[in-house]
């Protein structure tokens, strides 16, 4: 068992060498914004506090900027992040009733994580894959096309075993 | 040169079937039968061919095949590669390939845009280079003044690709004309328009083509700065992107003293974090400086106050990928393509119900008709056309009876069909309108940002009334409230975003107002898709 303090010094620490690579300037947050949730998976109240000291600006900008923009999160996601299109191509070829068939199967609400943390749906708009509508996202990179609502309990058994 | 070539077509689609695992897959099996010095894999984007599988091409064998699987990659290898018999039921039948290919789709489209997008590796710079790649940045550097590049560029009747057809040549000369110590070039690659994705292929197919792009411009303006600032969710295109940025500086194309001309440009990534307000270009400039993308009032516009309050021009993706042709060819050859008012082609998404799914690049002034029926092959299992969205979520509906208005700058204005992006979003009756209506308010609901009443306020209004709509309890005034909402929020918000509600708000409801009627009046939704929740009348007591 890691000791999670450690654990989280030693992602601040991977976090600060980031920003000093690029440079700390207001114009970054973003940049390091994205790196803090890739490092530590959503974006605590601390960790938004460490940025704004890092970058110089009230935390009051960088919690504005982290409640905007959709990407970012204030609470833990969820290991498994799935992502359901509902863009109106993804949604007049039946993305609604594939994003039903995940909410039923897992037995949560979108952007809830399921009881034991593990799987984390978010219905998006468009991921730029509409010839392949309707378009299901699992992770950053694992994209499924032509999805229909029976192939979601095999999507979901893939990812059971994630750690 | 090794005697055998396997081409495999990476693109946005074929990667999403596995197009680059079977790369891996294909390179590992090949090293493991020793046939790394007979056999050659490039990667290549689309080959126009559409199949259900990833497209392999075996050359001098000239044998295509659609693959699905790493079993059907195994079978290519042992069989094909090893022992020069061809898999027979993987095979793409040489007939669909000749038709499709050569008959429909090569012939008929022309392409500018996207001359290079599945011929060419797109991480190879050298690739591009060979395909006349920075010929057009060299002869910008050596031959012409940056008045001469403003004037070609204006000459050619280029108009923005984003989808409001601002002249690109005027945008540069009004940047070029403000004195400033800093000016900057910005691309506009946050392609977040539900149902349009031409961006992206022309990022992962041809990133060069931006990068030689920007820096003509930043030549033509006085700029030394370039941003490209593209969507978190496109990691393919961030990719390629990064890489081209890579090898165009080892090259010397970027940085400083470019080409030995004493020009200095340096280009930078940036990527969104999922905010469809961040196209719009103000918001976009907002969150490069780190902040929250909601719009700024204008004017002032960008050309003169724009990132970090500098002059700035910023053009989408598909525009800048125009420029190098038309530096090469001349204005005269680009508006030979298209219509007088809007010269060139235009790189459309054809998505929905039709047959071939995919990007087609076509003149300006090509009609939705032939979009749908020559390009698209139709409507899936022959069915009927219905209602078509194009241009956009922001664009318009239309039905069956506009199908013939040539698509161009000016066909908004003269028929009521908004060209936008390019979106053609094809829908059979099993579709409904009012159900489609719903889902497009909702998008904008969520997607306002909030800073201005009439976009946050009407969203959200025209959402309940289309709720009740959808379940059967709607009002006839209701569709009155929807179009003064549509009226109210175009007069008075702030930004594009709002601004454009009134087009697919206003398009559908009086294209499609039989349908939104039948649902005031009728038991049961038309198309089947609504559910009906009748309000139970309180009994009076008597």
């Amino acid at each position: 068992m890691p000791d999670l303090c450690t654990t989280g010094e030693r992602l601040l620490n991977e976090l600060d060498n980031y920003i000093s690579s690029i440079g700390a300037k207001p114009d970054k947050l973003i940049s390091v914004l994205q790196k803090a949730q890739e490092l530590f998976g959503y974006l605590s109240v601390e960790v938004q506090q460490h940025i704004a000291d890092a970058l110089d600006i009230p935390v009051s900008q960088v919690y504005g900027v982290v409640t905007f923009y959709n990407f970012f999160s204030t609470k833990p996601k969820g290991k498994v992040q799935i992502k359901v299109c509902l863009g109106t191509a993804c949604y007049v070829k039946g993305g609604d009733r594939v994003f039903e068939r995940f909410l039923e199967e897992l037995g949560t609400k979108p952007e809830e994580p399921t009881k034991d943390g593990h799987f984390f749906i978010h219905p998006v708009r468009c991921l730029g894959a509409c010839s392949m509508a309707p378009v299901v996202l699992v992770g950053e990179k694992d994209f499924y096309g032509r999805v229909k609502p029976d192939m979601v309990p095999r999507i979901i058994e893939k990812y059971k075993e994630v750690k | 040169m090794k005697p055998m070539l396997v081409l495999v077509s990476v693109d946005s689609n074929s990667v999403l079937l596995g197009a680059k695992h079977f790369v891996n897959y294909l390179k590992d099996l090949i090293g493991k039968y020793g046939l790394q010095d007979t056999v050659d894999v490039l990667e290549t984007g689309t080959m126009g061919v559409y199949t259900q599988g990833v497209v392999m091409a075996i050359f001098p064998d000239d044998v295509y095949y659609s693959v699905r699987s790493t079993e059907d990659v195994e079978k290519i290898v042992t069989e094909h590669l090893l022992k020069g018999r061809s898999v027979l039921s993987l095979e793409i039948p040489k007939d669909r390939l000749k038709l499709v290919v050569e008959k429909e789709k090569v012939s008929a489209e022309t392409r500018i845009v996207l001359r290079n997008v599945g011929s060419i590796d797109p991480r190879s710079i050298d690739e591009y280079i060979a395909r006349d790649g920075y010929f057009a940045l060299h002869k910008v550097l050596s031959e012409m003044r940056p008045q001469q590049v403003l004037e070609c560029v204006k000459a050619s009747g280029l108009r923005g690709r984003g989808g409001a057809g601002f002249p690109t040549g005027l945008k540069w000369e009004f940047t070029a004309k403000v004195q400033a110590d800093q000016k900057y070039v910005v691309c506009n690659a946050d392609e977040g328009e539900p149902g349009t994705f031409k961006d992206r292929l022309i990022m992962e197919g041809d990133p060069h083509s931006v990068i030689e792009a920007m820096t003509i411009c930043g030549y033509a303006v006085g700029a030394t700065k370039g941003y490209i600032y593209i969507r978190g969710e496109y990691y393919g295109s961030v990719d390629n992107i990064q890489k081209a940025i890579k090898d165009a500086y080892e090259y010397g194309f970027l940085g400083k003293d470019i080409m030995g001309s004493g020009f200095d440009f340096d280009l930078t990534v940036r990527l969104g974090a999922g905010a469809y307000i961040c196209g719009e270009e103000t918001a976009l400039l907002e969150s490069i400086e780190g902040k929250s993308g909601r719009p700024r009032l204008k004017p002032p516009y960008p050309p003169t106050n724009g990132l970090f309050g500098k002059p700035t021009v910023i053009n989408n993706v598909e525009t800048f990928a125009n420029i190098p042709q038309i530096i090469l060819n001349g204005p005269e050859w680009f508006k030979s393509f298209g219509t007088a008012g809007s010269p060139g082609t235009k790189v459309y998404s054809l998505v929905g119900n039709v047959v071939r799914r995919g990007i087609v690049e076509v003149p300006m002034g090509t009609t939705v008709r032939d979009l749908i029926y020559r390009f698209g092959g139709g409507l899936v299992g022959g069915k009927d056309l219905y209602m078509v969205q194009t241009g956009g979520t922001a664009g318009t509906f239309i039905g069956i009876d506009k199908l013939d208005a040539p698509l161009d700058y000016d066909s908004f204005k003269n028929y009521g069909v908004s060209i936008g992006s390019g979106v053609i979003l094809a829908m059979s009756d099993e579709v409904c309108p009012v159900d489609v209506a719903l889902n497009t308010m909702q998008f904008f609901a969520h997607e306002s940002c909030g800073k201005c009443t009439p976009c946050r306020e009407g969203t959200r209004l025209a959402v309940q009334i289309l709720e009740r709509m959808s379940k059967g309890q709607g009002k006839l005034e209701d569709l009155e409230t929807l179009k003064q909402i549509a009226y109210v929020t175009q007069e008075a918000s702030l930004c594009g975003l709002g601004q454009s509600i009134n087009v697919p708000l206003l398009s559908i409801v009086e294209n499609f107002r039989n349908d939104f009627i039948e649902h005031l009046k009728a038991s049961s939704c038309p198309h089947g898709v609504c559910e009906f929740i009748k309000i139970q009348k309180s009994k009076v007591k008597t």
